[in-house]
């Protein structure tokens, strides 16, 4: 067998995790983006139309999705932010564990607000 | 220009466009909280973007902070996928930098339009 | 009763150690286990009581000089510091050379790469003064040599560099220690290679590859913290970039 890489026990800690959330939640943005603006786009046939595809949402196996997205823009807000400081405002060792909790925090209170908004 | 200097110009525009989307997604999440009650319909969009100089200019920064900022992050995406950086890298996230800006352009034309 | 007196606790440790290059595989070794054993114990008595085709580096054996770097259990440690009872709780040892680097032969690693990239990043010293001149005064209280400071004792011991992911994604990756090393120099006042080294240090194999992951920092046996230096150097190129100071 070829050597094995450094492993999955060498990940377990909390910047790592953040890192895999702001990857993934980025990853899965930027591949919905260009089905939103299509969706957005379809108002140049009218209201009607609009209404059309947004009927296609409103399917109980489409809202969780909304969910997942809205979650997944605001964590990778979040996170960002948390980097931006990181790297324009300075380190400080004993803000991180605090900053990633934040973090997560908020864009899952946000997440939830907007599911409960939902209805 | 060196390569260094080209790859530190993107990432700073990269952390620049995110220093806008910030803004730009804050406003965007609660217009969503707010707008979204029960579900969304045209109607409701619609009422509130058409024929808005405000909206579409909002929208207009919106895209192109998000024309910057995504192909940049998919640019190193691809390339760590692929074990390291290469022309054939930069043209997809250059051609996918086109794509946002088309049809995000198209979308802020067919949601603000008269 | 202490552990060491239980009896339902082994008397012997079975222990995993890749034999073989980048190809190869785990052999099987029966050790017994000794009060306050180090992992370091364990590879020695294999070499010198059961296999002595077994290849593996050490040198102070006292967490000096790094040369003992390992995986252990899947997490690269200095081998003589890492004591059996903190990572063999279940009493399942793995031993395995520093991840992303060349395998030479079973524990030992070609150290190389992470010599030739600790130089492509400057991390040397550039003088600019001679014996003629006055003593440079550097006032260690000043933030520049704090952030030297915070930075310098690294060994070079490659830990840092077997336990981040971008190094094993971006081929051409400097990895933390080059960079952390470039950080002190920077912040020193007497070094002449301050333009070469930003240019150096910046874009794709640089700085800016860093995803802030922290597994540097959360291995360094020395509690260092190559993310931070790293984020510094990226403020710094940031600055030189707007100012039209990058080569």
């Amino acid at each position: 067998m070829t050597m094995p890489r450094s492993g999955w026990r060498n990940r377990r800690h909390a910047g790592w995790w953040a890192f895999a959330v702001h990857r993934v939640s980025g990853v899965a943005l930027a591949l919905f983006l260009p089905l939103h603006f299509w969706v957005l786009s379809q108002a140049l046939g009218g209201a009607a139309a609009l209404d059309a595809v947004l009927a296609w949402t409103d399917q109980p196996l489409v809202r969780p999705s909304e969910v997942m997205l809205v979650l997944f823009l605001a964590v990778h807000l979040t996170g960002g932010v948390r980097l931006l400081i990181i790297e324009f405002g300075g380190w400080r060792e004993s803000w991180q564990p605090t900053a990633i909790a934040v973090a997560g925090g908020a864009a899952t209170l946000c997440a939830l607000v907007f599911a409960l908004n939902l209805g | 220009m060196s390569a260094a200097r080209t790859q530190s110009f993107l990432w700073l525009a990269q952390r620049a466009s995110a220093a806008v989307l910030a803004v730009c997604v804050v406003v965007h999440l609660a217009t969503m909280i707010i707008a979204v009650r029960g579900g969304l319909t045209a109607a409701e969009i619609l009422a509130r973007t058409r024929g808005s100089v405000a909206w579409a200019a909002f929208y207009g920064v919106f895209v192109l902070a998000v024309a910057i900022h995504v192909p940049i992050g998919i640019r190193t995406v691809v390339a760590e996928m692929r074990g390291g950086h290469s022309r054939g890298v930069d043209g997809i996230a250059l051609a996918f930098g086109v794509v946002l800006v088309v049809l995000g352009t198209r979308a802020i034309i067919a949601v603000t339009g008269a | 009763m202490t552990r060491e007196t239980d009896p339902h606790r082994t008397a012997t440790l079975s222990v995993r150690v890749w034999r073989g290059g980048g190809e190869g595989a785990y052999a099987v070794y029966d050790v017994p286990r000794r009060p306050s054993q180090t992992v370091l114990d364990v590879v020695t008595h294999i070499q010198r009581r059961i296999d002595p085709t077994l290849a593996y580096r050490y040198a102070c054996r006292v967490g000096m000089c790094g040369s003992c770097a390992m995986t252990v259990n899947g997490r690269a440690r200095w081998t003589c510091r890492t004591h059996v009872e903190a990572v063999a709780a279940d009493d399942a040892l793995t031993i395995g050379p520093l991840a992303h680097l060349p395998v030479i032969r079973d524990l030992v690693t070609d150290m190389r790469e992470f010599f030739d990239k600790w130089a492509r990043a400057k991390g040397q010293f550039a003088p600019t003064a001679t014996r003629r001149e006055e003593f440079a005064r550097i006032v260690p209280e000043s933030e520049a040599r704090r952030a030297a400071d915070a930075a310098i004792e690294c060994i070079g011991c490659g830990i840092c560099y077997a336990s981040c992911d971008v190094v094993a994604w971006n081929r051409a990756y400097l990895g933390p220690a080059a960079l952390n090393r470039a950080w002190t120099l920077h912040n020193d006042p007497r070094d002449g290679a301050r333009t070469e080294r930003l240019a150096a240090i910046a874009g794709d194999a640089g700085c800016h590859a860093c995803h802030t992951h922290q597994s540097c920092t959360e291995r360094c046996p020395k509690k260092l913290a190559p993310t931070a230096s790293i984020a510094g150097l990226k403020r710094e190129v940031a600055r030189a970039v707007l100012a039209g100071e990058l080569v």
